[in-house]
């Protein structure tokens, strides 16, 4: 509403409540994992094993590059840097593409060698083997779909930055979904020890 | 839209003035009082589906054997029954409509910190509400599964439950949005001299409902999230042949499901810390014990939700684990309880309608809250888990509980939106029928349950038919009083008395503006001088 001067500190606290919510939702699964890991250890490190890691570090890399690209494009806009910020989150976006062409590649693969949920394969298998699939595919999906929803918040912005919106006065929108961006960021940094690497 | 466009021509205030006009007004005003209003219909509207399917429920089971219905039928009545009630009433009935309508007046706001968002939450709401629709009467039929949605069966009946549970996964959605905007609010736009000491205790209970809101409402979303993967994907996650644990899918389902209780009680409870004081002539006894009270509840709520699975075959340890934190959270409550009448000592206490319904709540409260610890401790409840005690307990806490605190509610904050008064003698007819009725209906229940009546449970033992009988007509009494209530607050609230001023002397912001509320409520941002409770600090007599 108009009378109401803009409040930034209000919107970033409820920015940081939403983040909260997506913690939580994600939260849900690491607790199945937590105790079908329990149950099958030695089941999920097999799983685990069949997992790539060349992907797996490669999208690390390339999702901690994005967040810092989106961390400067902040610093940026505060400067009044319009063509750096529009520069800085296509660089963002650009590695969104590339997560998901490889997360595109890395499933590809596991289904052609039979790994999918419902697949023969696991029906046939270790029980473990088939708990662990299942969260694999099921959270590195929401992961993905939380990459196409931050992806698209930054194509928006981008857009407010072109525009003229959003500007060196105004850029709460801007550093909110730069929050949502590191959360993407931050969820995947667990994702990928807990799968790719401890076990 | 014509009779509120009568209310707008007559009353003025928020009614008018608003660049919109008829539907478009209301459905994409950003007004938090517009929204409110908007919640209360819908509440209202899924709250009376709700107990028509309710009375068909003890229709059914009036007499042993087919009565009305088939079996399958039934399953889908409760089922629908409950889904309505829990989701589409209960848990935004009180904080989005009242909420809503009351909590940024009271803090001395013009309106939430969000109200886009707001008005999208009610959207969102909207949707989830037409998706469970559509799913009762598209795909396999009407869901049948229990409003928990349990696995395995849940993953595989052929009925549409897929749809209805991402119906829910929308208005999950919807409640946690109205907990961020409400958190924000009360945090940034509290008017100068609103401490938080100063906070009315309703707003104390929304703050405490909107925390939960937050923290709970993902656990549900993700595992209704898994629900629908289990039937489309084949996942297994909860499926024993693949490796899955059932148990799982009911502590991340509880893990939800039991601090959602409390989001339905909490701001009953900060409705009745409104009225008592206010119909009592004397400020709140122990003001910071029943804020503090609310916290304590959502916190020692959200750590409990093992009770509801004592025989799910968990261990032994988690069950006394349970058990124990499950008398913890009596202790808040009965500190609010035990305020409550410590405030009606040596009050001048006026017997109006909206003080009857929160008097009743006290009473039905403690019936539904002791028995509560009937079913917390281990022992009693392996006896009584799943029968009609348990329907009985959660319809005294949930119904008498909430449900009464929403018509007090109605009955002591509507007339100031309005501008106009329900007539006193029908509401006071309404609400003794309603109270007997209630309490035929209930109390019966809980005696079958201790009998050994199992709960959706669609024939029973010829022993069990009498009571049954006696439940059927205590849901017709109740239903009779209901319609009086509503009725007389339909016509009251458009074509009633005049409603001016602060008749019943509350000293909350609310009483200090126009009736009803100007767009922007207040004219200058008010200075707050005294507490909520201070009637001599506010001038009222």
């Amino acid at each position: 509403m108009s009378h109401i001067e803009k409040d930034e500190v209000g919107a970033k606290l409820g920015m940081w409540l939403f983040l909260f919510t997506e913690l939580l939702l994600f939260g849900g699964l690491f607790i199945l994992y937590a105790v079908y890991l329990a149950r099958y250890p030695g089941q999920f490190s097999t799983g685990g094993r069949q997992l790539d890691l060349v992907f797996g570090a490669t999208n690390t890399v390339v999702l901690l590059t994005s967040s810092l690209l989106a961390a400067m494009a902040v610093t940026a806009i505060k400067r009044g840097a319009r063509r750096a910020t529009l520069a800085l989150l296509s660089g963002t976006l650009a590695c969104a593409g590339i997560f998901l062409a490889i997360k595109y590649l890395e499933w590809s693969a596991k289904i052609r060698h039979g790994i999918f949920p419902d697949s023969p394969r696991l029906i046939a298998g270790p029980p473990g083997e088939s708990v662990f699939f299942g969260l694999y595919y099921l959270t590195t999906g929401l992961h993905g779909i939380h990459v196409v929803i931050g992806a698209a918040l930054i194509g928006w912005i981008v857009a407010g930055v072109k525009s003229g919106a959003i500007h060196a006065g105004d850029n709460v929108s801007l550093e909110n979904v730069t929050l949502y961006w590191h959360l993407v960021d931050l969820v995947w940094i667990f994702i990928f020890p807990l799968y790719y690497l401890i076990l | 839209m014509s009779l509120a466009e009568q209310t707008a021509a007559v009353a003025g205030g928020f009614w008018q003035d608003s660049a919109k006009t008829g539907l478009r007004s209301w459905i994409f005003s950003t007004d938090h009082k517009r929204i409110g209003l908007l919640y209360l219909y819908s509440v209202l509207g899924f709250f009376l589906v709700g107990v028509v399917l309710g009375l068909l429920l003890r229709l059914e089971l009036m007499a042993p054997g087919a009565t009305i219905v088939t079996a399958k039928t039934y399953n889908a009545l409760f089922t629908v029954h409950g889904v309505v009630m829990i989701f589409l009433f209960i848990i935004p009935g009180i904080p989005a409509s009242f909420g809503n309508l009351v909590m940024p007046i009271q803090i001395g706001a013009r309106d939430v910190s969000f109200p886009r968002l707001n008005l999208f939450s009610w959207w969102l709401y909207a949707t989830g509400a037409l998706v469970v629709l559509a799913s009762l009467f598209s795909g396999g039929g009407a869901p049948d599964t229990g409003w928990t949605f349990y696995v395995p069966f849940s993953a595989r009946t052929g009925t549409n439950v897929s749809l209805a549970v991402f119906g829910v996964f929308i208005l999950g959605f919807s409640s946690i949005l109205t907990g961020i905007n409400f958190v924000t609010t009360i945090h940034r736009l509290r008017a100068e001299g609103m401490s938080w000491g100063r906070l009315p205790l309703f707003v104390w209970s929304l703050y405490a409902t909107a925390w939960v809101q937050i923290l709970a409402t993902p656990i549900i979303a993700i595992t209704l999230v898994m629900v629908i993967a289990e039937r489309t994907l084949g996942l297994g996650l909860f499926d024993p042949g693949r490796g899955g644990d059932p148990v799982m899918f009911q502590h991340l389902f509880w893990i939800y499901s039991h601090p959602a209780v409390y989001i339905m009680i909490l701001p009953a409870m900060g409705v009745i810390s409104e009225i008592i004081p206010v119909f009592s002539r004397k400020p709140i006894f122990g003001y910071k014990m029943i804020a503090v009270s609310s916290v304590a509840i959502a916190a020692a709520g959200s750590l409990v939700w093992g009770h509801h699975m004592y025989t799910s075959g968990m261990s032994d340890t988690a069950v006394m684990v349970f058990s124990f934190l499950t008398f913890i959270v009596a202790i808040p409550s009965a500190i609010k309880v035990f305020n409550w009448v410590s405030t009606l000592y040596k009050g001048s206490i006026s017997l109006e309608a909206p003080m009857l319904f929160a008097l009743s709540f006290i009473l039905l409260f403690s019936i539904g809250g002791l028995s509560g610890l009937i079913l917390g401790a281990a022992a009693t409840d392996v006896h009584v888990h799943d029968t009609h005690f348990v329907v009985g307990h959660f319809h005294y806490v949930m119904f008498g509980g909430t449900g009464f605190a929403f018509f007090a509610a109605a009955h002591y904050w509507l007339p100031k939106f309005y501008g106009r008064r329900y007539r006193e003698k029908p509401a006071l007819l309404g609400w003794a029928i309603m109270f007997v009725g209630f309490n035929i209906l209930y109390f019966t229940m809980q005696v079958l349950g201790m009998q050994g009546m199992p709960r959706r449970y669609y024939d029973y033992l010829p022993e069990f038919a009498r009571l049954n009988l006696v439940a059927t007509v205590g849901s017709w009494i109740l239903a009779v009083g209901l319609v009086i209530v509503v009725l007389n607050l339909w016509r009251g609230l458009f074509r009633g008395e005049p409603f001016t001023g602060n008749p019943w002397g509350g000293a909350t912001l609310e009483w200090s503006i126009a009736t009803p509320p100007p767009t922007e409520n207040f004219e200058e941002d008010p200075v707050v001088t005294h507490g909520p409770y201070d009637f001599k600090g506010a001038g009222v007599p």
